[in-house]
């Protein structure tokens, strides 16, 4: 019997960030993998971070997470996407090498100091008196440990199908998780199905690049991580082709073979990730789609045409993909399939990802209905925490929506369930004016650092950064400037004889920053990622200032913790549909319980009532 | 922190209405209207006016923060009952900076957070809450069926479908989605905001949301209804004749029943008519009718009503005077005979009922109305220079709108997105 402190099986990017976090709160960590050479792999796009998404990356990378230093050491080609718009919805993005991405996972896992990882296929979750104690390899061994997280992706009862072969498995060659899959529908509720497309991936060496459109990445890489790292790898380009009516004329003579389309898939797909055969049939009046040809690697010819997943037999996508400009003679090097999997209705969730029908088993990523690499990881870190916590007996840590996309995410998920893999939008969010990716270390790691997940090399930079970003902030509330002399510098103001502070200058965006640099030599010699950081908390401000009531509403109804023994039928007056649902759901705070669907006013205040008196009655007794 | 208010007497016509306020600009609202502060705790005769006009005679409190209801600073308002005068009190009050009308339980939630309620006080407060909360949905029901409902419904739609471009091309900015949507979330924009001004401006709402109780007479041609009518309200509100169809449209007089606020409908007669005019009167009629609180059939001796009774509703034999009558309870407007036992009727029917929150609803939505109006002037002054301001803006108008339009949830806008343009990569 080997013996943990907290246990997490999957290495995936839920489960290096699980791992990673819990190693960093200071507990003694167990890694389990089936396969130690596939830590960090990407078996989707080899893409990291996009709108929304890249919002995550930074908020893992603010926590001290890898996924951020990772993508910046994997990225062959940087694109800030919306960067015409303003800052709040600027998303950063990179296409990865997947082998620089995995070999960089990989070493930074190998840095962290108490993990150690076990090879070995897990196969049951030890149970004693209610709680998760440990887990059983297939090999007879036992892990103990006081949490364990379950990261297990598309592992989880995984059927894999092309066309109509279907075939168990997580990956492509790779065995599905069958016996805790089974293990998982006996002791929890709420077990759905849920599916997810790849389409097949080229032989870059095929495909006629001369003939396509090709879209560079940006002239200045935005890096993920706030952390300085080394040089990027070289720079390269992606293609741009489209689907044509031909096939359009090959997917719909082939719907009838399609896994999807033939009725062989109970799972549900994402709308905003549809297969080639549902743009097709969906939005029939389309001539065209648009198809991203992806490099995987520098090293590695296979391309990943984003676009096109497919779940059609293979005879047909070879078809389907020769009708496409560019690739006439283009050779599959692995055909798309679809892949169906287990997941656990998040709403049985506590916002730290803990199961409640199983204390000490927490789950991160697919396991709870979300799909990405980004959305995996954050999830991971928050579940890794938690366990370390746990374990430590600390409290846990949990996120605001008014204060993270991770807050979002876990709330939307623990709070309303899903219906189709979760992903990420900044549409999500409603402070996404706050919430941005150029601000999430300003945001969380000083939660990180308090949480204790934060090490030492980010939290010095981090406070040099903070320490920086205050003198400006001063600097620039101070210094104030009358209409006449900033008319004088060519800054047009209404003339009111009323004098401006350099910060509120800022926040008109026709105001350029270098003409309120003018004005004052002090201005012009603050660092450029101080200047930039200040004009985009400026050019917000002042309708964040008009949200400010709202969040602080919001936090002060996060602040009142319902007990997780709160018992509603107690409560005279809640109509039992609203009883029902409020023990299926076990809202963590008032706030949590106001974004119930029905939920009253009367019975929001009943509910704080009966918390006030309970923790009244605990304070005198 | 916001300072809210709401009448806190039962709605309706009464001897007094009481207004109550509560939060930090309690004091400042009141010396906006009352010119000076009474002393805490002691009932001052003050004169409310507003921008030089006289509002009404009140006798006003004050009490000091840990000294009141809530906790916080408060004041209250008593005010001479007349449901016109309360509605330009809060009217007057909902325009000072930093206040707003109340929502339904906010002074019991806020009594609750600053210790001044206990748990058997709640309870017994959360019954009444629950009833504002029902009184509410109901109110925006009844704005949200018919004709208002349709405009209603399509702002809901507006404004979703401009949410959504708006957020396609910020989430979606990789895909095959429209670039410049401007030109159509500025239509969409600018149709809402001019149909809420002039709601605002009460050409719409005012006429619609009614306050008060709403009784129909129904039957079918000259049966009496006019006459009864006219021997309930006093006067000759409807013109009355012995030729049959001479309501045609939908006559309406407001009047204290039995000490309840009540407009009482007289209908045009229901039957199948050749004459288009009076067609529609009868298709009005049917729908007032419909929509009202009650309905009182009035049938000759053996007769069925024109359209089926609903639980509650009065059927009741006319022209009383009119000889051998058996039976079952009768009234002739003529003679006044059983006028009395009818008004009994019917107020111990609506009596029963929960108030309709007229005033306090009617307020609401205009405050609501306006802070939309003011947030969609922001989106489309903002324009097409940053879209995320724009789409916050659009969310701020939804949020207000939310008691009228329902939730509008991120779902919903996806739904919209997802259903428009081919997404996905």
């Amino acid at each position: 019997m080997k013996h943990f402190d907290v246990i997490i099986v999957g290495a995936g990017h839920a489960g290096v960030e699980a791992a990673a976090a819990a190693a960093r709160a200071g507990v003694r960590v167990a890694m389990v993998t089936m396969r130690q050479s596939n830590i960090g792999m990407m078996s989707c796009n080899p893409a990291i971070g996009g709108l929304g998404k890249g919002h995550l990356v930074r908020e893992i990378d603010a926590l001290d997470g890898l996924m951020g230093r990772a993508a910046d050491r994997g990225g062959i080609q940087f694109r800030l996407l919306n960067r015409s718009k303003g800052p709040a919805v600027q998303g950063p993005r990179a296409q990865q090498d997947r082998r620089l991405f995995q070999s960089a996972v990989q070493e930074l896992v190998a840095g962290v100091g108490g993990l150690t990882v076990v090879e070995g296929e897990v196969v049951a979750l030890r149970i004693e008196a209610g709680r998760v104690i440990g887990i059983g390899l297939a090999d007879g061994t036992e892990v103990a440990g006081h949490a364990v997280v379950l990261c297990t992706g598309t592992f989880l009862g995984g059927v894999l199908h092309v066309g109509d072969v279907r075939a168990p498995g997580g990956r492509v060659d790779e065995a599905p998780a069958a016996r805790i899959a089974s293990q998982l529908r006996d002791v929890a509720t709420g077990v759905g199905r849920l599916k997810t497309g790849t389409p097949p991936r080229l032989d870059g060496r095929t495909i006629a690049w001369d003939q396509l459109e090709m879209q560079a990445g940006d002239e200045e890489p935005v890096r993920f991580s706030f952390l300085p790292g080394g040089p990027l790898p070289r720079q390269v380009s992606c293609g741009i082709t489209h689907t044509s009516q031909r096939t359009h004329d090959i997917i719909r003579a082939n719907l009838h073979r399609s896994a999807m389309y033939g009725g062989h898939i109970e799972g549900v797909g994402p709308r905003y990730c549809p297969s080639i055969e549902d743009k097709v049939v969906r939005f029939s009046d389309k001539a065209s789609h648009q198809i991203f040809l992806e490099p995987e690697g520098l090293e590695d010819p296979t391309v990943y045409p984003n676009g096109i997943s497919t779940s059609l037999p293979a005879d047909a996508q070879e078809e389907l993909v020769r009708s496409i400009p560019g690739l006439e003679r283009a050779v599959i090097s692995q055909p798309g399939y679809a892949i169906e999997y287990d997941y656990l209705d998040p709403r049985g969730l506590t916002p730290a990802l803990e199961l409640r029908q199983l204390p000490g088993l927490f789950l991160a990523g697919q396991i709870n209905g979300t799909t990405g690499y980004e959305e995996a990881g954050a999830q991971g870190l928050v579940a890794g925490l938690n366990a370390a916590r746990r374990a430590l007996g600390q409290p846990p840590v949990t996120f605001s929506r008014a204060q993270s996309y991770i807050g979002v995410m876990i709330d939307d998920l623990t709070s309303h369930g899903v219906t189709e893999p979760y992903r990420m939008f900044t549409s999500r969010s409603e402070y996404r004016l706050s919430l941005r990716a150029d601000n999430a270390d300003q945001r969380l790691t000083p939660i990180g650092i308090e949480a204790g997940c934060v090490g030492r090399v980010r939290r010095a930079s981090f406070e040099d950064k903070s320490e920086a970003l205050e003198r400006g902030r001063a600097l620039l509330q101070g210094l104030t400037f009358s209409p006449h002399v900033l008319a004088q510098a060519g800054i047009r103001v209404r003339e009111d004889g009323e004098r401006r502070a350099a910060y509120r200058l800022l926040s008109d965006p026709t105001v350029d920053w270098a003409a309120v640099a003018a004005l004052d030599s002090r201005l012009s010699e603050l660092p450029a990622t101080v200047k930039d950081q200040l004009a985009k908390d400026a050019l917000y401000a002042s309708l964040i200032e008009r949200q400010r009531a709202d969040a602080a509403a919001l936090q002060r109804d996060e602040a009142v913790v319902i007990p997780a023994a709160f018992d509603y039928r107690m409560i005279s007056g809640l109509s039992t549909e609203l009883t029902a649902k409020l023990e299926r759901i076990r809202p963590e705070t008032l706030a949590q319980a106001g974004r119930i669907e029905g939920m009253t006013p009367a019975a929001l205040t009943l509910i704080l009532a009966w918390v006030r008196k309970g923790q009244r009655m605990r304070a005198a007794s | 922190m916001n300072t809210i208010f709401a009448q806190a007497s039962a709605r309706g016509k009464a001897g007094v209405a009481v207004v109550r306020l509560s939060g930090p600009g309690s004091w400042g609202a009141v010396r906006a209207l009352a010119g000076r502060v009474p002393e805490p705790r002691v009932a001052s005769l003050c004169t409310l006016s507003e921008a030089g006009g006289r509002l009404d005679e009140a006798l006003v409190l004050t009490f000091a923060e840990g000294a009141s209801f809530t906790g916080e600073e408060a004041a209250e308002l008593h005010l001479h009952g007349a449901v016109a005068t309360v509605a330009a009190v809060l009217r007057a009050l909902s325009g000072l900076p930093g206040l707003r009308p109340a929502e339904p339980g906010e002074f019991t939630r806020r009594a609750l957070e600053n210790g001044r309620l206990d748990l058997a006080q709640v309870e017994g407060l959360a019954d009444l809450i629950e009833a504002e909360t029902e009184a509410q949905r109901k109110q925006a029901l009844r704005v949200l069926s018919g004709e208002v409902g349709r405009m209603v419904g399509r702002w809901r739609g507006d404004l979703i479908r401009a949410m959504a471009l708006c957020e396609a091309t910020i989430d979606f900015v990789d895909e095959d989605v429209p670039v410049d949507v401007w030109p159509e979330v500025r239509g969409l924009l600018s149709g809402v905001l001019a149909d809420l001004e002039r709601e605002r401006a009460g050409v719409g709402a005012a006429e619609r949301i009614r306050d008060g109780f709403v009784v129909a007479i129904v039957g079918r041609p000259n049966v009496g209804k006019s006459t009864l009518l006219n021997a309930l309200a006093g006067r000759e509100a409807a013109i009355t004749s012995e030729v049959a169809g001479t309501t045609r449209d939908v006559i309406e007089v407001r009047m204290d029943l039995g000490g309840l606020p009540v407009t009482l409908l007289d209908t045009a007669g229901l039957r199948d008519s050749g004459d288009a005019v009076e067609r529609i009167g009868v298709e009005r009629a049917m729908e007032r009718a419909e929509a009202a609180d009650l309905r009182i059939f009035l049938v000759e001796t053996g007769e069925e009503p024109g359209m089926v009774p609903r639980d509650g509703d009065l059927v009741v034999r006319g022209k009383a005077d009119l000889g051998d009558v058996v039976g079952g309870p009768a009234v002739s407007g003529r003679t006044g005979e059983g006028l009395e036992a009818l008004v009994a009727a019917v107020s111990e029917r609506l009596a029963g009922r929960a108030t309709a929150v007229g005033v306090v609803t009617r307020e609401r939505h205009r405050v609501a109305l306006g802070s939309a109006a003011e947030a969609l002037q922001g989106a489309l002054q903002n324009g097409a220079a940053s879209v995320e301001m724009t789409a916050e803006f659009i969310r701020a108008a939804l949020r207000s709108l939310d008691q009228l339009l329902g939730k509008v949830g991120v779902e919903d806008i996806l739904d919209d997105l997802f259903a428009s343009f081919c997404i996905g990569k």
